[in-house]
């Protein structure tokens, strides 16, 4: 998957003129908490946070107090260079990005620099939930596994035989060195003889468990 | 002798069939019409055999294509590639013959109790034969093919103008009459079941509380698995007291899947049947309190037929009809003689479970407590909403 497919394009934008006070107002008033600033030509040229925003504003025990500060354009207090993805960047590329530089948001530009759109954690999120596939009328069936290939071809085969569909699949290291844990996510309200075929080749499944009590 | 309640039933809902073997069978219907009838507790006037839904009547929720494919697929002229998009052909929805009429037939089971109920010629009604609460706008889902309950949600609001509160007790999330409604604020939606995390259908979550208008209408409790009796009817009893408060519907319906058993074999909840004596009874006394009775109560999952189902199901007509002191009796005699060669289980003798029918779950106040935390969560939005209005 890539970010241009997952990315809000069309993002609100500001140029560098703007004031504080209206980036503020933008920023309250589509509950976003980045707005990239743009020049003319729709060239990024920096980016604004919720935060750089309220380092700006006077505390709430002197609203009154430097209201001339608001008036400034946000140039003074935007945050650049911009750490920026590209549209036909993987979206596992930009998850790092985003976590190596511990920030919520990328802007996305080609290589004119031109403002494309905008990449959150909000997406990055809504990302995983769909690779999960919980988003779908599935039940859960999770599989230990030693870590040795075949494994992945062997349960699926079950599914295949069975014809259920499969609307996930995770893997996933185990907390036991050289084990595996295989979640599916299948299209079946009664998953009972795929797990009873699974049991049938030696593995184990995970059943849910008694909150409090580890495995 | 005259009930204020209507018995939607005929043999012909057990036409609803998609194999021997298939968990989801509708012989529970007999089941409990003949547990009820031994019992001396219904009168043929209170039978109503069930109506066929039209597709107009269908359409009112499901996409035209849809009903077409599931006819074609009746019939046997529907490919398996484009059953397959439609969610049937499939392990949980195999085709079977004449499955739109089969499938029709429940639908018109619930608009037949709809109508008993809204036009007053009963306050309550009863159609084990619904409830298929997983039945999506254009694609069939687990073991369910329309949607029977969201349909006649629809058909209230068109007929009746009525403002409806939906309450599932089925140990699955009921997402298909969720996602109906999500954006409407004239229908609101509870549904109390076993989390999703490893159960089918997988959403339920306590945060999915409606969009747009219908924002705070949609209500979702997940327990916790082996959930027992007394958390589950604490979760029940106080959402659904506050939840109605603050709705103030003018009819009920309520989903009464009877898959949260111990004996289910489909999920992992662990109460007793002592919990589907009591949902009936707050249902109904709650719907005298705000909807005038107004009442319509369908069935639902519920897949250990024989010791669970006839049970738990009779108990919702003996509340209807003001007759659950015949609880305190045993099952009547007749009723095991007739059944017992054909179960592949031990009928149960008596109305109410043994206390020592499943081993102590370990951690069970960690459970109540964290069915409590989710309570609160889900309650949240509805009480601050309650606090705002001007008393």
């Amino acid at each position: 998957m890539l970010v241009e497919e997952i990315m809000q394009s069309n993002p609100i934008h500001i140029s560098d003129g703007t004031t504080i006070e209206t980036a503020m107002d933008l920023i309250h008033q589509h509950k976003i908490r980045h707005i990239p600033v743009v020049d003319s030509s729709h060239i990024l040229k920096g980016i604004v946070s919720d935060r750089d925003i309220r380092d700006a504003s006077p505390s709430i025990f002197h609203v009154n107090e430097f209201k001339e500060d608001m008036k400034r354009p946000v140039s003074t207090i935007m945050k650049y260079p911009v750490i920026t993805a590209h549209p036909l960047d993987f979206i596992e590329e930009a998850a790092v990005i985003l976590y190596e530089n511990d920030i919520s948001a990328l802007p996305v530009v080609e290589d004119d620099d031109k403002l494309k759109g905008i990449l959150t954690e909000t997406e990055v999120l809504h990302t995983l939930v769909r690779l999960t596939g919980a988003h779908q009328p599935s039940s859960r069936i999770e599989v230990k596994v030693s870590n040795v290939p075949g494994q992945l071809a062997a349960i699926s085969s079950i599914f295949k035989e069975a014809q259920v569909n499969v609307t996930s699949v995770l893997v996933y290291p185990g907390t036991i060195p050289n084990t595996k844990f295989l979640t599916f996510r299948v299209q079946t309200m009664d998953p009972r003889q795929l797990i009873h075929n699974i049991e049938k080749l030696g593995y184990e499944t995970k059943w849910p468990r008694v909150p409090g009590l580890n495995e | 002798m005259k009930h204020h309640a209507s018995f939607v039933y005929s043999e012909e809902q057990l036409s609803y069939k998609f194999s021997e073997d298939h968990p989801f069978n509708h012989l529970r219907l007999t089941l409990t019409y003949d547990l009820l009838k031994r019992l001396g507790t219904i009168d043929t006037s209170d039978i109503h055999p069930p109506r066929m839904a039209t597709d107009e009547e269908i359409a009112l929720f499901h996409d035209k294509p849809y009903i077409d494919a599931i006819k074609a697929a009746g019939e046997g002229n529907l490919s398996r590639g484009i059953a397959n998009n439609y969610g049937i052909g499939t392990e949980d929805t195999p085709i079977f013959s004449n499955m739109h009429e089969a499938a029709a037939l429940l639908v018109g089971g619930t608009l037949t109790a709809v109508d008993l109920v809204m036009e007053g010629k009963s306050k309550h009604a009863l159609n084990m034969g619904g409830g298929l609460h997983h039945g999506f706008r254009g694609k069939a889902s687990g073991f369910c093919i329309y949607n029977d309950s969201s349909i006649a949600i629809e058909y209230i609001r068109r007929h009746y103008g009525a403002k409806v509160l939906y309450v599932d007790t089925d140990a699955h999330h009921g997402d298909g009459v969720q996602w109906a409604f999500y954006d409407d604020p004239d229908v609101c939606t509870l549904s109390i079941h076993e989390t999703g995390r490893y159960l089918f259908p997988g959403t339920g979550d306590v945060t999915e509380k409606g969009s747009g208008q219908g924002y705070g209408f949609s209500i979702n409790i997940p327990v916790d698995a082996f959930t027992e009796d007394e958390s589950f009817l604490e979760n029940y009893e106080k959402s659904f007291r506050e939840i109605i408060d603050f709705f103030k519907p003018d009819v009920l319906i309520t989903q009464n899947g009877a898959d949260a058993h111990y004996y289910d074999p489909l999920t992992h909840l662990s109460t007793s049947i002592n919990v589907y004596h009591h949902i009936p009874r707050l249902a109904h006394k709650l719907a005298h309190e705000y909807c005038d009775g107004k009442w319509i109560a369908v069935g639902g999952g519920g897949y250990d037929m024989w010791r669970v189902v006839p049970r738990a199901w009779a108990m919702i007509w003996l509340e209807m009809t003001e007759q659950t002191h015949l609880l305190e009796q045993p099952l009547p005699q007749s009723w095991h003689s007739a059944w017992e060669l054909k179960a592949p289980v031990h009928l149960p003798q008596t109305w109410l479970d043994p206390e020592n029918m499943y081993p102590a779950i370990p951690r069970r106040s960690e459970i109540t407590d964290k069915n409590r935390k989710t309570l609160e969560k889900a309650l949240y939005h509805i009480r601050n909403e309650q606090r705002k209005k001007p008393n």
